[in-house]
């Protein structure tokens, strides 16, 4: 470094050497801890899950049968797919909604800034706390005729779900150049024309990042969903009765502990991780498509 | 704007006017989404009064300040003082940042600005993948793998180490200990980012500076990064403090469940969470119960509450003055 002028700089001397070389192992071996449970948690959920995965496993219903064949978890899978896709018709229309008007509307207005504060609030709240929210207003209440309902699991994972659209729609949009706004109004399209022919098209790519985001969050979220849509065995195609997922499934499994239903948790655990890995992987792929920064 | 010389002749409509009604769907957009927004605040408003109102049944018997800080939580007798599941959840959530933020930390640091450039990308992501794991995973793995694992290793830590306070004695297996690990491992993806994220809005002038005067790598993330970053990073313990509070089913599942508390860091316990998440079965048919259990959920909203404001407190003003936008993937940051 030095070359063979007289050095600018003093040596580094042995002791900042070591030091230096010291923090950076510390760092580099903290990078090594923080992925260590991560490679276990694939590690014993492809080892213990696969064994339990056959094709009885996802084509029949938890038997409840307290010797002999647990059953499979397919009224898990059932209700899980149905209750989120629920979850997500209620959320992301809403949540786009919210970001039209805190981008093309409230603008940095008080009454915006108040909304973004509690989307913020909302994005703090304990999934349990929205579980119990539902439970009291929907489930006590026996709205609809029943207490535990699929459509009241959906409402609780839709509250967990609407800041997430919300925050990650306001960000594209604002991301959408103010130059394509005003292009399209100089031509003479009226404004609700600009914003969906021009604002939502441009944003698409990251409108559906942040939903399939939502979506694999929702996916796994157990706590909101055993107060409201509870744990049963069979499958269920009716969004007013009680509803089985896989996350509560893995739950219950896990409570009892008996070895068949530990080996069941692990096959829907690794369903489990698998369809949300599919979903984040999805949103990665989505977001590197984007036109915008 | 009545420009008469842009109208067209022969009585036609102007170019520059629209047909009456055109306006319409503009109007119907504009009230909507304006609608919808205030929708959202009056739920949010909603939710927290029926919190409330749900929880004075408890409060009325206990009182406030009784219900959060007595020490007795006994469903039998009815008795309700959250205090064990108020001290279990502090307890998990300490030992969750004490063991989770140095590692996340330390995990930016290298990401950002000591791995070489083709890892950075691939580590980002596998650290990220963290947080795709569910809780009730966590919880699955916890219980089945590390509490039989890890039991020997606590229980030798136990008897070597009891002159220290609140280490001695029995190690339970389900216990705060394990607790504070997972809770530990799903906050730092979240705290991590949030982190590197600060990070990178350090002006490069001020790495280049340091390293220019003859600092060392570790020199030059002392004296450059850590002080410029120091409000952001707080900020994002506080974020990983929130989520470690509201956590549920991985703690459920490996806190052992005991409503008293622990008085070594290796005993069983309970937090408000946990409480919620078990006894609501049993408590729809007493009314007192539900309203306790409701009660924990407002202790722990308020709880959480707190810490974001905080937390926000801090990220916003490490924010400030540098113009760089979120760049944590969205659904991250929940």
């Amino acid at each position: 470094m030095n070359g063979t002028d007289a050095p600018v700089l003093p040596p580094v001397s042995p002791r900042r050497r070591r030091t230096d070389r010291f923090m950076r192992g510390l760092f580099g071996g903290a990078t090594i801890v923080a992925i260590v449970p991560l490679v276990l948690v694939i590690f014993y959920l492809v080892q213990k899950g696969l064994g339990s995965w056959s094709i009885d496993f996802f084509t029949t219903d938890p038997s409840g049968k307290f010797f002999g064949d647990p059953g499979g978890i397919k009224s898990a899978i059932l209700g899980t797919i149905e209750m989120v896709g629920l979850a997500t018709l209620i959320a992301v229309p809403i949540g786009i909604g919210v970001a039209i008007y805190l981008v093309e509307y409230g603008k940095r207005g008080r009454f915006a800034q108040v909304v973004r504060y509690f989307i913020d609030v909302m994005t703090g709240v304990p999934s349990i706390v929205f579980g119990l929210f539902i439970y009291i207003t929907l489930v006590l209440a026996g709205t609809g005729g029943t207490a535990f309902a699929g459509w009241k699991g959906s409402a609780a994972l839709a509250l967990l779900m609407l800041p997430i659209v919300t925050r990650a729609g306001e960000v594209v949009l604002t991301l959408v150049p103010d130059e394509l706004r005003e292009g399209a109004l100089a031509l003479g399209a009226p404004r609700w024309r600009v914003i969906f022919r021009i604002v939502l098209p441009t944003a698409l790519p990251g409108l559906i990042t942040g939903m399939l985001l939502a979506v694999a969050r929702a996916a796994g979220e157990t706590a909101p969903l055993i107060f409201t849509a509870t744990i049963v065995k069979g499958s269920s195609l009716d969004l007013n009765g009680p509803m089985n997922s896989l996350p509560a499934q893995i739950f219950s499994d896990v409570g009892q502990a008996q070895d068949r239903l530990v080996a069941r948790a692990w096959g829907a655990a690794l369903t489990l991780v698998l369809m949300i890995l599919i979903l984040t992987t999805l949103a990665r792929v989505v977001s590197r498509r984007s036109r915008l920064a | 704007m009545e420009a008469g010389s842009f109208t067209a002749p022969d009585g036609r409509r102007s170019v520059l006017k629209r047909p009456s009604g055109a306006r319409l769907p503009d109007v119907i957009l504009q009230w909507g989404v304006t609608v919808l927004s205030v929708a959202i605040l009056l739920l949010i408003a909603y939710f927290f009064l029926k919190l409330i109102d749900e929880s004075t049944t408890v409060f009325d018997k206990f009182g406030v300040f009784g219900f959060t800080f007595d020490n007795d939580w006994d469903v039998s007798k009815s008795v309700f003082g959250a205090l064990p599941l108020v001290v279990g959840t502090l307890i998990t959530s300490a030992i969750a940042l004490a063991m989770g933020v140095p590692v996340a930390v330390a995990t930016a640091l290298y990401i950002t600005e000591l791995c070489p450039r083709r890892f950075r990308s691939p580590l980002t992501i596998v650290v990220e993948l963290l947080a795709a794991v569910p809780s009730v995973v966590y919880g699955l793995w916890a219980f089945i793998v590390i509490v039989p694992f890890l039991k020997p290793a606590e229980q030798w830590f136990a008897d070597t180490f009891s002159f220290i306070p609140f280490v001695g004695g029995h190690v339970a297996g389900p216990n705060y200990f394990i607790a504070g690990l997972v809770l530990a491992i799903m906050i730092l993806p979240i705290v991590s980012a949030i982190t590197r994220e600060v990070m990178s809005t350090v002006p490069p002038d001020h790495k280049e500076a340091a390293l220019a005067l003859g600092a060392t790598r570790w020199e030059m993330i002392r004296t450059a990064i850590l002080p410029y970053s120091r409000a952001g990073i707080s900020g994002a313990a506080m974020l990983g403090l929130g989520r470690a509070i509201g956590e549920t089913i991985a703690v459920t599942i490996v806190i052992g469940n005991a409503p008293q508390i622990g008085d070594s860091l290796f005993s069983q316990g309970y937090t408000l969470a946990a409480v919620i998440a078990n006894e609501f079965g049993e408590a729809a048919s007493n009314p007192l119960h539900r309203s306790a259990l409701i009660a924990a959920g407002l202790v722990l909203f308020v709880l959480t509450l707190f810490v974001n404001l905080i937390a926000r407190f801090y990220v916003l003003r490490a924010e400030r003055g540098s113009r760089v936008t979120r760049t944590v993937a969205p659904g991250m940051g929940q």
